[in-house]
């Protein structure tokens, strides 16, 4: 290494250096700490605390809070746009789940070396990147009834026109459907990186055994695979959770309400037009926060686990 | 390798794959394709309902032009930039620092500190939105980009040290331990030996990291209003707004907003892949 170039730090000892080279090893990491933690803490870890202090009050935001204990969650028992938001909210998370084989397919439909293909992946990849506030406003315009592509090809078969943004029963489906096109492409993309890992022996070893298509998948590579399934997981069910710029852009929580998530519901309660209703707000986050709080309790198990384990 | 190499199979499986992969692409993207189609369209295709049909001329150029001259999409761009960049580097500057402590030190509190660090990064961000939003009303902050910018590097702090801590755990013990016995500064340590090691680090944080922030929607909407703050994902709503039922000149705009970060990915594509895998998945 650079032994010429390192500073020659015996220079000078005494009172306060030497205490300094005694404990450095002890007190550099919470130095080192001290910014990101205090950070951390004043905008993310506090916040929690104190939403959960506030949904103990009816508050507009900008008067002095009334303190009226669990009234907030009573109603929230009692209001049906919340058992809306809670039931899609199960849609989505189950629904979304799909984003993960579907990335399997495609990366193993991609997993080749025939000429061009880092920029099919690249491409494939592609709907990732972009904005989901931009991925509503296309899906928007391909479901639109009038002129949009799903209508006009439907018509070609002889069917439609169906308004998916605007019909209850469909809506909540067109919106996932739009949120599964990024987040497919996201597992595309973790499952490509993990079948380069994928020990050949073993395949060629399963091969010589006489495993072949499904089988191979399932047993022997699947379980390579698991370190890559385990991230899509995780960064599916945060998605799930975290929908709400689709919701807003492309239906603004409609028609009737219908296709409100938690996410949204909480949103639309605390910030809009409907009225500032910090206080009930700040309820239904502590409801998405306790669903969330359950996963991310496995996650953080899961991590440990290996931490222990190494 | 799995699937069986192309190569290794029969010659009409070959072809086929060869003729399935452009068209399974073209599937993929056709909502994009149509919007990128309908950007270079005139506004008279759309009052005569010739929405699909060949466009009667090629006005990308006027559409784009008008995007950019006519409206505030250039100011909404470059408040995006003046949001995006700070957050990068103080979100990154920040993780380097923390990632550094949990990575290499060994204390009591580490795995919890840590554990704080992802757990944070999970939570919906509704449950700080009323907190967050009252604080950065407290400082004067509402509607400004500063704002939005702590907030920022606040939460991707979070994401960060979860990769920057995994980096260095990855990286050989021994460098930092010989620097110890030859009596360096940690602080030292930090600056020149470890620092220098997880430049790959640094830039797959950099580009992830403003890709999200580049895309964000909800805190933009929560914390700033007017078109002297706000970036570009919430101005393409009053942008639309503006335009309504110009579709040619939406499509443009929104393309237009969807463009910088499909930049940064193509020129970083590796450095981008590194960190969506969170460095788990080699």
């Amino acid at each position: 290494m650079t032994h010429a170039t390192l500073p020659d730090t015996h220079a000078d000892r005494g009172g306060r250096r030497g205490w300094w080279r005694r404990n450095q090893i002890a007190v550099s990491p919470w130095l080192f700490l001290a910014p990101g933690v205090l950070f951390f803490a004043l905008y993310v870890i506090f916040p929690i605390f104190q939403s959960f202090n506030v949904s103990l009050y009816r508050w507009d935001g900008l008067g002095e809070p009334t303190f009226i204990g669990m009234e907030n969650y009573d109603e929230l028992r009692y209001d049906p746009a919340f058992y809306t938001s809670l039931r899609n909210n199960v849609i989505w998370l189950l629904l979304y789940l799909l984003a993960i084989p579907g990335g399997l397919f495609i990366a193993l439909f991609l997993n080749q070396t025939v000429t061009g293909i880092r920029l099919y992946k690249s491409l494939f990849f592609f709907p990732f990147v972009i904005s989901q506030v931009v991925v509503g406003l296309v899906f928007t315009w391909f479901y639109d009834p009038t002129f949009g592509l799903l209508n006009t090809m439907l018509a070609w078969v002889g069917l439609g026109p169906i308004n998916v943004l605007g019909d209850p029963t469909y809506v909540t489906y067109g919106i996932i459907a739009a949120g599964l096109w990024p987040q497919t492409a996201y597992c595309m993309i973790l499952y490509l990186t993990g079948l380069n890992a994928v020990n050949p022996e073993q395949i060629e070893a399963g091969r010589l055994d006489g495993a072949r298509g499904w089988r191979m998948l399932w047993y022997i590579v699947l379980p390579q695979l698991k370190p890559a399934t385990f991230i899509a997981f995780v960064v599916t069910i945060i998605g799930a959770l975290r929908s709400f710029d689709l919701i807003s852009i492309m239906t603004n929580g409609g028609p009737f309400g219908e296709s409100r998530v938690l996410s949204f519901y909480m949103f639309e309660v605390a910030l809009s037009e409907y009225g500032f209703r910090m206080g009930y707000g700040a309820a239904i986050a502590v409801v998405l926060f306790l669903i969330m709080l359950c996963f991310i309790a496995y996650f953080l198990w899961s991590m440990y686990r290996e931490e222990k384990a190494r | 390798m799995f699937p069986t190499p192309i190569e290794k199979t029969s010659r009409p499986w070959q072809l086929t794959y060869q003729a399935l992969l452009p068209v399974a692409l073209i599937l993929w993207l056709l909502p994009l394709i149509a919007v990128a189609v309908f950007s270079i369209r005139p506004d008279a295709d759309f009052t005569t309902g010739n929405y699909w049909g060949w466009p009667s001329s090629f006005d990308g150029i006027t559409n784009y032009s008008k995007v950019f001259f006519e409206s505030d999409m250039p100011r909404y761009l470059l408040n995006s930039v003046f949001i995006t960049v700070p957050t990068v580097i103080g979100a990154v500057a920040l993780s380097a620092m923390t990632g550094f402590a949990l990575g290499i030190y060994k204390f009591r509190s580490n795995l919890w500190i840590f554990f704080m660090f992802v757990a944070g990064n999970f939570v919906p961000f509704q449950i700080l939105m009323v907190p967050v939003r009252d604080l950065t009303l407290d400082m004067g902050l509402y509607n400004t980009k500063t704002g939005l910018v702590l907030f920022h590097i606040a939460f991707q702090t979070g994401f960060c040290t979860l990769f920057m801590r995994n980096f260095i755990r990855a990286l050989p013990f021994e460098l930092i331990e010989a620097a110890r016995v030859e009596g360096v500064a940690e602080w030292r340590i930090f600056w020149y030996v470890v620092l220098p090691l997880m430049k790959p680090a640094l830039a797959a944080l950099a580009v992830l990291i403003f890709t999200f922030i580049w895309n964000d929607y909800f805190w933009a909407v929560v914390l700033t209003q007017g078109v002297e703050s706000q970036p570009v994902t919430a101005g393409i709503t009053s942008f639309n707004a503006q335009y309504r039922a110009a579709y040619h000149l939406m499509s443009a705009g929104s393309i237009v907003a969807a463009l910088p970060p499909v930049a940064m990915f193509f020129l970083m594509q590796r450095h981008f892949i590194a960190g969506l895998t969170l460095g788990a998945v080699k």
